[in-house]
């Protein structure tokens, strides 16, 4: 790991450990191969599987649903190796913990969590997430996806947009404002007649993963669906919050892998009779990404210390997701500015990682956002609302 | 069945460059990273597939080493194994081969067991001494590069690995088996064993534990001696033979003066 101070002594033997085999394991599998998927705009499916076996999918969650049970911290650096071989491969993980495991742990009943969170552990279920719609991702409130009662069940209608995972998942995380207004959450099996996951093409970022649409028709479901506890806004918003505490980690991978491969291509790379390593303007870059990256992950490791303890605030969350992602998209700029003509193939991994990053510094609340979200927390006064 | 796995941690053969102290004439292992043994990894894997096969069998790794090393025994237990035993002592150091056969073969002993995996040979020594060694001390058989095994009626049926294809051996249990290199993949350790092996249970063992004297092992005890370390030899540059229409006598008179023809 890509570590200049010295954070690794900060970790302990578990944490070292599973970061050590999320590494290996990207390493062999996910590196070699990332390009031609990313390049034939195909998710791999069987890395679903792989995933499950190696316990990625909603690590942090108890072990008694089948979950590792791993730390804060621990979770953060699954993230980070994630994202360091590609940022739509850490979504996908990303996803099914955070915005589909993740709310069906905190809110959802104790028989929604058996039934469901061992399946999504093992990679043998599938979930994505509904909450952005087509109208604008930055204001959840305004959405018009409605759940109307009937009977025992309701009756969702409604369209979602930007959706991680819904072309090839087998249940997804629908919010709907019911009928008195109130946001809830409901699983909904995609199965169930009237809903339907057209796939987004021609993506130029995240490529590697796979992106659609949620449109429901009258799509009817049991009152089992209801995830009991979720009500309001903020409950979404508690998902969002753990999906960004781990992109605040993630980036910082991508950050590591377009650092390193600038590195290594300007101490070989030659111009005027030397290695353009050795120029100060090339100089000049690196030693911005690398100190970019010591604060990005020295502020990381504090906001897992801090979300152990219990005393993260989503102000937090905001200003670590706002500055990691943006650092490691300038940096990834500044690297394909270091490999020149090679930083636009997709034969080094920089233009990759860095069109991966634009989405990135979009999605989970863009970078404009959480500086309104950090601005509010500081001044007393919302430039939001 | 009771199946003990042999194992060792090394300077990590990916990342490290190995480096020989001049003076002790050993392999410089501190300030260096450390790691389980890739090839201990592989004969792990064979034991650990054996269990799962069998369903009722435990794995136990064996290790000797510093204090340290249980961290190469904790990434074992993490792949799956039950339990670990750590052999360490500040007497071990310098340990020949069969100065470690003896400190493995008398742990051994005192856990018990049906079967003994061991790599063929350690990535950092190459020895490939200990296993034959250990399995003498015990008086028990020793298969050597076995590449796949089965275990049925207590007796084991495996393909071992020759110059020319594959041999099939049978033994009666108690023995010992030296995995073939290569010839199973090791699992990634899964987050879920990694987080199980910190409630494993590692036993410690010291010289006086395993009833041993300080001439039994360690530098003390050792018969080897390295007397020199050389470098190995540049490749010398080859020869290009220009064909001026006697090329091919040219090159046959090459191959006859290396002894080819």
């Amino acid at each position: 790991m890509l570590d200049f101070y010295a954070v690794d002594s900060l970790l302990g033997p578990e944490q070292r450990a599973i970061r050590a085999t999320v590494r290996e394991f990207v390493d062999a599998e996910i590196v070699p191969n990332v390009r031609g998927w990313w390049d034939r705009h195909e998710f791999p499916g069987a890395i679903k599987e792989r995933y499950g076996a190696l316990g990625l999918f909603g690590a942090n969650l108890p072990e008694e649903y089948g979950c590792a049970g791993v730390d804060d911290i621990a979770y953060g650096l699954i993230n980070y190796e994630l994202e360091r071989g590609d940022s739509g491969l850490r979504s996908f993980a990303s996803v099914q913990g955070a915005l589909v495991m993740y709310p069906i742990y905190a809110y959802g009943s104790e028989e929604q969590r058996r039934r469901y969170l061992p399946e999504l552990a093992a990679g043998r279920l599938i979930g994505c997430f509904g909450l952005t719609e087509s109208e604008g991702g930055s204001d959840p409130g305004a959405m018009r996806t409605r759940a109307r009662r009937d009977g025992d069940g309701w009756v969702l209608n409604g369209a979602k947009m930007w959706i991680t995972n819904s072309p090839i998942a087998d249940l997804a995380v629908v919010w709907a404002k019911d009928d008195e207004g109130i946001v809830r959450g409901f699983v909904v099996p995609t199965d169930t007649p009237g809903f339907g996951a057209p796939t987004i093409e021609s993506k130029m970022s995240l490529r590697a993963s796979c992106t659609g649409e949620i449109v429901l028709q009258d799509c009817r479901v049991g009152p089992e669906a209801l995830l009991p506890r979720s009500g309001g806004l903020k409950s979404p918003l508690g998902c969002l919050t753990q999906a960004r505490y781990g992109i605040a980690w993630g980036a910082l991978g991508a950050l590591e892998a377009v650092y390193t491969c600038a590195r290594d291509y300007a101490a070989t790379r030659t111009t005027f009779g030397k290695p353009i390593a050795g120029r100060q303007l090339v100089q000049d870059k690196l030693v911005r990404m690398l100190t970019d990256h010591s604060l990005g992950l020295l502020m990381a490791h504090q906001l897992g210390t801090l979300k152990g303890a219990g005393r993260m605030t989503f102000a937090q969350v905001s200003m670590a997701k706002r500055n990691n992602v943006r650092v490691a998209l300038n940096g990834a700029r500044a690297a394909r500015e270091i490999l020149g003509g090679n930083g636009i193939t997709t034969e080094y991994p920089v233009i990759r990682h860095m069109l991966n990053l634009e989405t990135v510094d979009t999605y989970e609340g863009t970078h404009d956002i959480h500086t309104l979200i950090v601005g509010r927390e500081i001044t007393g006064l919302g430039a939001l609302e | 069945m009771r199946i003990l796995v042999c194992v060792k941690q090394v300077p990590d053969p990916n990342t490290v460059v190995y480096q020989i102290d001049p003076g002790t004439k050993r392999l410089v292992r501190d300030g260096v990273t450390n790691v389980l043994d890739p090839g201990a990894e592989v004969a792990l894997e064979a034991a650990l597939q054996l269990a799962e096969r069998d369903g009722e069998s435990t794995v136990t790794v064996v290790a000797m080493g510093p204090e340290d090393a249980e961290d190469a025994i904790r990434r074992a237990l993490a792949m799956g194994a039950h339990d670990g035993a750590l052999i360490t002592d500040d007497a071990l150091a310098g340990s020949d081969a069969l100065g470690t056969a003896k400190a493995l073969a008398a742990a051994i002993g005192q856990i018990g067991f049906d079967i003994i995996f061991c790599a063929t040979e350690s990535t950092d020594g190459y020895s490939g001494m200990v296993p034959g060694m250990v399995a003498e001390l015990l008086g028990i058989p020793h298969l050597s590069f076995i590449r796949s095994l089965e275990v049925r009626d207590g007796v084991l049926t495996g393909q071992r690995v020759i110059a020319l294809g594959y041999q099939t051996v049978q033994c009666p249990l108690p023995l010992l088996v030296a995995i073939a290199s290569g010839s199973h993949e090791a699992r990634y350790p899964a987050l879920k064993g990694i987080m199980a092996a910190k409630r494993k249970k590692v036993e410690e063992y010291t010289l006086a534990d395993l009833d041993l004297d300080p001439d039994d092992a360690g530098e003390a005890g050792a018969r080897e001696r390295v007397l020199e370390l050389l470098p190995v030899e540049e490749r010398q540059a080859g020869v290009i033979v220009e064909d001026n229409g006697d090329g091919a006598a040219r090159i046959a008179e090459l191959l006859r003066q290396r002894g080819v023809l």
